[in-house]
């Protein structure tokens, strides 16, 4: 490979992690408020698949991106209140609820997929990449950053906001608190279990996000199981990220440097590894990931624990 | 002397048999949260149908009795029950110390990799050498997948919740690439194993039915466990590990030790299952040699309340309606996968049933 096509190759790649790395971005941001909260959602697999096919069936009936994204993001939510209720409400243990959503989102949306999809095979008009005067224009730069489609965009928007409303809004110094000390909120005279609702919701709204952009901004159809893991693979960016929505962000991008570095070396035939070995590559390195974090450190110290009112 | 024993057996006989009664109604009261939850589950299930369009309340009734059509169906529906119940006991054990193995999947196929390895390559042996060695090899290449996880949870506090699951991942792709490279049949377009010799074969219980002893070894697995975790002092210290680690830590318990053994023997389980699988049914390794049991297992041992003994009978529930739900794909083009949502929503009314009774009891 001579410079000239190292470089275009490059900036391919990067073109591809950001979009790659966009429903974990989401999913992963989502989550921080979740935990911060105190509440380990670890159904955010489900929420996810939920949020794609609600995105994809509504944006087939309706034509527009705008309203599916819209969809998969109240059904994240539908999700997140299920999950709220259990967890919160009932105070029943957090993983085995997790769990359970996990099944019922896999199982529910194969199941309506089944019933009124799988036969017709229609795909949808995804969101195509904006074209910005000049700067979608430059070498390598261009391709590497311009060329996105709008989603993909608004996770630099969605990052930032998520930052300020947790760290620069009375709601967010009290949502933290929710998750290092309850007591001191209960006790201020703030509803802990309120703050723990809205967190789920903000989290599963996200992860419904992440999941609606892989049907609408990435491949245009829903496949069974299409989010392959990406709700587990936030959890672990989450750890890594050390609780933090700027961190997320980064921590997404590399994942999306991964998956971007397996599907274009499946592509190029001069690499002579099984494709295999590139698929496990995202897989691997959350496990690497764990492993170079090593414990919890900055997790919240009441994070997976129901809140008791005495 | 004589009267003296006269008298400690008139008084020893009533209490045991109350202690008997009361046990009794104990067993009794503790089936009314798994079956108001299976009650609620399958209820969910025919809503969801009705909803479709589809006839729920008949679809349900072939979901839970379509598969008992004679003897031949029962054997399959056993056939299924056996990952199952070996899975879910295991995972029971897994849970009580508070261990969070969602890869059992991955288990199972690190278990059917290491029997096919086993019972592709030697030859020659007697079944009685043979079929043992597969199993065996099956459950030590299953707790060894699950004793990584269990070794980054230890070591690094790597949480088993993300590790187990990455490793399902890896597991299954690890098999697509045995299957489709090293280990591939070279004489079948199919990707697939070569076929296991004769003799490394799980032996049949009946000889025109699939069904192979695996059954009857579960279930005596499913008991020893059971009697591993009430009786042994192991099995009390995997409990307290699981209630309370820093308790256990004060008492003088090795914590990492406990949470290895908990998690190797739910993996060996799993790994057991999948040799079963290649051993027992399919008799070559293939890319999806399992549709799902390393997941259904956790509703198996969460509907058993983590008790191995009653997931024999949660394993033989979920086998039923596994089965029942390929009778109704097949006579009503119901989607198979309604399991799924019928598994998640009988974990939910589990949780929600134990929660109701100990507020029922903090009222009364």
């Amino acid at each position: 490979m001579d410079d000239m096509m190292f470089l275009t190759f490059l900036a391919t790649l990067m073109g591809a992690a950001w979009r790659l790395a966009t429903p974990l971005i989401f999913a992963s941001i989502g989550e921080v408020f979740s935990e911060r909260a105190g509440v380990l959602n670890i159904g955010l697999e489900g929420t996810m698949l939920v949020g794609a096919f609600c995105g994809f069936a509504t944006a087939s009936a309706t034509g527009s991106i705008l309203i599916g994204l819209l969809a998969g993001i109240l059904g994240g939510m539908a999700f997140g209140l299920l999950f709220a209720l259990f967890t919160i409400t009932i105070k029943a243990d957090q993983i085995v609820v997790g769990a359970a959503l996990n099944l019922l989102g896999m199982g529910l949306t194969a199941f309506l997929f089944r019933t009124y999809y799988v036969s017709t095979g229609k795909g949808i008009e995804i969101a195509q990449p904006v074209h910005i005067p000049f700067l979608s224009d430059l070498p390598f730069l261009g391709e590497a950053f311009f060329r996105q489609n709008l989603i993909v965009y608004s996770t630099i928007l969605v990052t930032i906001l998520a930052a300020l409303v947790l760290y620069r809004t009375s709601f967010g110094l009290t949502l933290r608190a929710v998750g290092e000390h309850p007591k001191a909120v209960d006790v201020a005279g703030r509803n802990v279990a309120g703050y723990r609702y809205a967190a789920v919701l903000v989290g599963t709204g996200l992860a419904g996000l992440g999941g609606a952009f892989l049907t609408l901004g990435h491949s245009n159809q829903f496949v069974e199981g299409i989010t392959s893991g990406r709700g587990f693979i936030a959890l672990a960016v989450v750890v890594f990220a050390r609780w933090s929505p700027t961190g997320a962000f980064f921590v997404s991008l590399l994942f999306g440097l991964f998956y971007a570095l397996q599907l274009m070396l499946q592509a190029e035939a001069s690499v002579v590894v099984p494709y295999q070995v590139l698929q496990a590559l995202p897989y691997i390195m959350t496990i690497v990931t764990l492993i170079v974090v090593r414990g919890k450190g900055a997790a919240p110290s009441k994070l997976g624990q129901p809140y008791e009112m005495r | 002397m004589e009267q003296v024993n006269q008298g400690v057996r008139e008084t020893v006989y009533p209490q045991a048999a109350h202690t008997f009664y009361r046990k009794l109604s104990q067993i009794a009261l503790s089936a009314v949260t798994p079956i108001a939850a299976v009650s609620v589950a399958l209820a969910c299930g025919a809503v969801l149908l009705w909803l479709n369009g589809f006839n729920g309340l008949d679809a349900i009734t072939v979901m839970v009795f379509g598969s008992f059509q004679d003897m031949r169906a029962v054997g399959e529906i056993l056939l299924k029950a056996t990952p199952l119940i070996l899975i879910g006991a295991g995972l029971c054990v897994a849970f009580r110390c508070s261990i969070w193995n969602i890869g059992a999947e991955g288990q199972l196929y690190a278990g059917a990799i290491a029997a096919t390895l086993v019972g592709t390559s030697l030859d020659g042996l007697s079944v009685w050498i043979h079929a043992p060695l597969v199993m065996l090899a099956g459950a030590l290449a299953g707790a060894a997948w699950a004793g990584i996880a269990g070794y980054l949870k230890v070591r690094f506090r790597a949480s088993e919740i993300v590790t187990t699951i990455m490793l399902n991942y890896i597991a299954l792709i690890l098999t697509s690439y045995l299957v489709t490279g090293p280990m591939k049949d070279a004489s079948a377009a199919y990707p697939q194993s070569a076929r296991l010799v004769r003799e490394a074969w799980t032996p049949r219980i009946v000889s025109d039915m699939r069904l192979h002893i695996g059954i009857l070894i579960a279930v005596v697995l499913a008991v020893a466990l059971y009697i591993f975790l009430q009786r042994s002092s192991r099995g009390f210290a995997l409990r307290v590990v699981g209630l309370n680690p820093h308790a256990a830590r004060y008492a003088g318990m090795d914590v990492a030790r406990n949470v290895m053994v908990a998690i190797c023997i739910s993996g060996a389980m799993a790994g057991l299952a999948g040799a079963f699988e290649v051993a027992g049914v399919t008799h070559r390794l293939y890319q999806n040699i399992s549709p799902g049991y390393g997941f259904e297992g956790i509703a198996v041992a969460l509907l058993a309340n983590n008790n191995p003994l009653a997931a024999i009978l949660s394993g033989g529930l979920f086998a039923t309606l596994r089965s029942g739900s390929e009778v109704l794909q097949i006579t009503s083009q119901v989607p198979q996968v309604l399991v799924l949502v019928i598994q998640g929503i009988v974990i939910l009314s589990v949780v929600a049933f134990a929660k109701l009774r100990d507020i029922l009891r903090i009222v009364a």
